[in-house]
């Protein structure tokens, strides 16, 4: 194992793994019924290639994918579509979904087994990876077989698994690399062998020595690097991760690809080795139900579509006094207005907070340029002189100081004094310039 | 910016929904309670006036920025600390000589016209404290160059004058600056100490100093400031400040006057100095320089006062041309 790696500035919030860390992942109920987004991915949303009424199987595609950055979807029950309509979802936004009455029988459709896999063509995997709805499960759920077919002139030399997990309270991660060590390096050498590279690596916060021991293990003998990172908010931002472990600086607006990396999360890698060994679509992944207004924290194997509420009562529902539920983590993770929304691809975790962990952020005062903000940026931007630009609708202005190279991790937030909405300033400036 | 559902009790708001313990206040009293040393060597070293002087600035400025809020159906900040914080600096910075009246119009001058009608808090262009001083030195130029001697002894209020280090440099030379404290290391020691003439707060060095770590090891300043204000005071006074040239004393120049006092808090006042920290470094080094140029060919004995109040303007300027360096910036591709 090499020495600790990480990146300049960042912040170092209190993490509350503890709650879930060491908790196996148990299997969630069946759901009676589930909601399908067409759209959990970024690009063009699903087509619905299913109509109310048709009976599906698990695993069967219901949508397919419109475009070449899009992705398919697959129900994840057996049972009957009831209705194709716009629901609320965990993002805030409201979107076509499928929903589907299981029928509790859970009948797998047919899935083509590779046993062979090692031996597989380049361009087959590629194909089984795109077929089987598989986008990045670290939370941005970028579809995975882009990120597979780099144009000709970027040449790939070394793919980074993300096993950072620093959103604070999730464990989703932790837990697979615990638990499926050897799936997860398999994942890796499908991904390696696909983009023809020979340098593996597995970047894991040092804060989890039992997954960074089981990865160790699970590598030995292959070209694969286990790497220890400072446990600091965000090492998984893919950019932050690559400057780490390869210390190379992807160039500002640029991708990974520019710097001839290609990042996927551990969840990810897991559904590659599964989806070309077994033939099984992206239909189901971890997620941590954590935080101090749960009754039962735990780590579970959710179906794609459950809803939230479902997957809170099965951990024993709120506690008295939570007062807040987050889809994703507490840095970058959407609050929810109700629970009746469905977990999706891009869920890693449902945090319920309790009156305790709440921060108030009803109100917040002028900047006082203090510059702390900009000296966490993990961009090196100057958040504070932005959000005044914002604030102020100067939004013309907030180009000169490379508004579009903010991904919003929201550590500018964290550290503001005058608790000011830093994200949402972003998110209105960017909504109001062009890049 | 958040809202309740109210069916289900739920918040919703913005991302993050963690954030750390810092806040506006804790750092304005973090930073008062900096102060508390050279304060304290204020009132060892001038009396009881050194109390009054600073008291009645502070309630002043608390109840100029308390009424003006109410006044414009604003809720009231007092709490947050800042106001009291303008008082005191402002206190710091008058010699203890003065009568009743200069605290409060300062006070009641840089609250009302230097902070709250640019905006209050975060808006303010100029250092309060540093403008209320000049203020004051304009409209009460007699008033506010009566030096009391230090005597250590909280006896009457009417204890000799005489002048301050700076002045005597300026008028009557380095031999009989070092003369009036006895030799040089005399001197120094009494710069360290804060036992000469000057402003209430700012003659003892030391106690500024051991403010400054606390803010620093706290993380409320940085270095970036102070240390390009006193290494180009340092620069200057060496090169030009003796007999030809690279023969001054730099630690006069370091030491005396309201150097320390400028340098560790008032040119690292948050609201008008520059945010980035490679322009801090220029903002300093101007600080510094025109601190210099008053001192050693000015019309004034002292120059810290005017060089940060001319910084501060410079100061949106800097931010604007000096920028954090950008991750992934794309370096100059050769042709």
């Amino acid at each position: 194992m090499s020495r600790t790696e990480t990146f300049e500035r960042g912040i170092h919030p209190q993490y509350h793994k503890e709650l879930t860390a060491e908790r196996s992942t148990v299997q969630a109920a069946l759901p009676k019924r589930v909601l399908i987004p067409l759209s959990q991915h970024i690009g063009a949303p699903a087509a619905a290639i299913v109509a109310i009424g048709d009976e599906v199987r698990t695993g069967q595609l219901i949508g397919e994918s419109a475009g070449f950055v899009s992705s398919p979807v697959h129900s994840s029950v057996s049972g009957k579509v009831i209705a194709i309509a716009d629901f609320p979802l965990s993002s805030g936004k409201q979107g076509p979904c499928i929903v589907i009455e299981s029928d509790g029988q859970d009948t797998y459709s047919d899935f083509q087994e590779h046993p062979d896999y090692m031996n597989l063509d380049p361009e087959k995997i590629k194909e089984i990876v795109k077929n089987a709805g598989i986008v990045g499960l670290g939370g941005a759920a970028f579809p995975t077989g882009v990120k597979l077919s780099p144009p000709k002139e970027k040449l790939i030399d070394a793919i980074i698994i993300n096993g950072a997990e620093c959103e604070p309270y999730l464990t989703a991660d932790h837990r697979l690399m615990v638990e499926k060590p050897a799936e997860i390096v398999e994942g890796l050498k499908l991904l390696m062998k696909t983009l023809g590279v020979s340098e593996g690596y597995i970047g894991i916060e040092e804060n989890k020595p039992d997954a960074i021991a089981a990865m160790e293990k699970a590598v030995s003998g292959q070209p694969i690097e286990v790497h220890a990172l400072e446990v600091k908010y965000p090492q998984g931002a893919e950019k932050m991760l690559i400057k780490a472990i390869k210390d190379r600086e992807v160039p500002a607006r640029g991708l990974p690809m520019d710097v001839g990396i290609v990042v996927q999360n551990v969840g990810t890698a897991l559904a590659v080795y599964e989806a070309v060994r077994y033939g099984k679509p992206l239909i189901e992944r971890v997620v941590t139900i954590t935080g101090d207004g749960i009754k039962e924290p735990g780590n579970m194997m959710v179906r794609v579509g459950t809803l939230i509420s479902d997957v809170i009562s099965q951990c024993g529902g709120l506690k008295e006094g939570a007062v807040k539920v987050i889809a994703g983590g507490p840095m970058m993770g959407f609050a929810q207005w109700t629970l009746d929304v469905p977990v999706v691809k891009g869920t890693s975790g449902i945090l319920v907070m309790s009156s305790d962990e709440y921060v108030s952020s009803e109100s917040y005062s002028p900047c006082i340029r203090c510059g702390r903000c900009i000296d966490v940026c993990p961009m090196g931007l100057n958040p504070s002189m932005l959000s005044i630009l914002s604030e102020k609708e100067f939004f013309e202005q907030t180009g000169e100081y490379n508004l579009f190279d903010c991904f919003e991790c929201g550590s500018c937030a964290y550290v503001c004094p005058s608790k000011r909405p830093m994200v949402q300033f972003m998110r209105l400036a960017k909504s109001q310039s062009k890049p | 910016m958040a809202v309740k559902n109210k069916e289900n009790k739920l918040i919703v708001s913005v991302s993050p929904h963690v954030r750390d313990g810092e806040s506006v206040g804790r750092i304005m009293w973090s930073v008062n309670l900096a102060l508390l040393p050279a304060f304290i060597m204020a009132v060892y070293y001038f009396g009881p006036r050194a109390v009054y002087v600073t008291g009645l600035s502070i309630l002043a400025a608390v109840l100029t920025e308390h009424f003006f809020q109410k006044g414009i159906g604003r809720p009231s900040t007092i709490h947050d600390g800042s106001a009291v914080l303008t008082g005191l600096l402002l206190g710091l910075n008058l010699p203890a000589s003065v009568p009743f009246y200069i605290p409060i119009a300062g006070s009641f001058f840089v609250i009302t016209i230097v902070k709250m009608l640019f905006g209050g808090l975060g808006y303010n262009v100029f250092n309060p404290a540093l403008m209320g001083r000049a203020f004051l030195l304009i409209t009460w130029p007699k008033a506010m160059t009566i030096w009391y001697e230090p005597t250590a002894k909280f006896v009457g209020m009417d204890a000799t004058t005489t002048a301050t280090p700076l002045g005597v440099l300026k008028e009557e030379g380095l031999p009989k600056l070092i003369q009036m404290f006895g030799d040089k290391s005399d001197m120094y020691l009494g710069m360290l100490s804060g036992n000469t003439a000057g402003s209430l707060g700012e003659t003892s060095a030391l106690a500024l100093l051991v403010g400054a770590l606390f803010l620093m090891a706290r993380r409320y300043i940085t270095w970036h400031i102070p240390v390009s204000f006193l290494g180009t005071v340092a620069l200057f006074a060496w090169v030009f400040g003796g007999e030809g040239f690279f023969n001054g004393d730099p630690l006069i120049h370091v030491l005396s006057g309201g150097l320390f006092l400028g340098a560790f808090f008032m040119a690292t006042d948050y609201v008008t100095c520059p945010t980035v920290r490679k322009g801090q470094i220029i903002f300093g080094i101007g600080c510094g320089a025109i601190t210099m140029l008053i001192r050693l060919w000015g019309g004034f004995p002292e120059g810290v006062m005017f060089a940060v109040l001319l910084m501060n303007c410079f100061a949106p300027l800097i931010d604007r041309s000096v920028k954090p360096e950008l991750f992934g910036a794309v370096k100059e591709q050769k042709q």
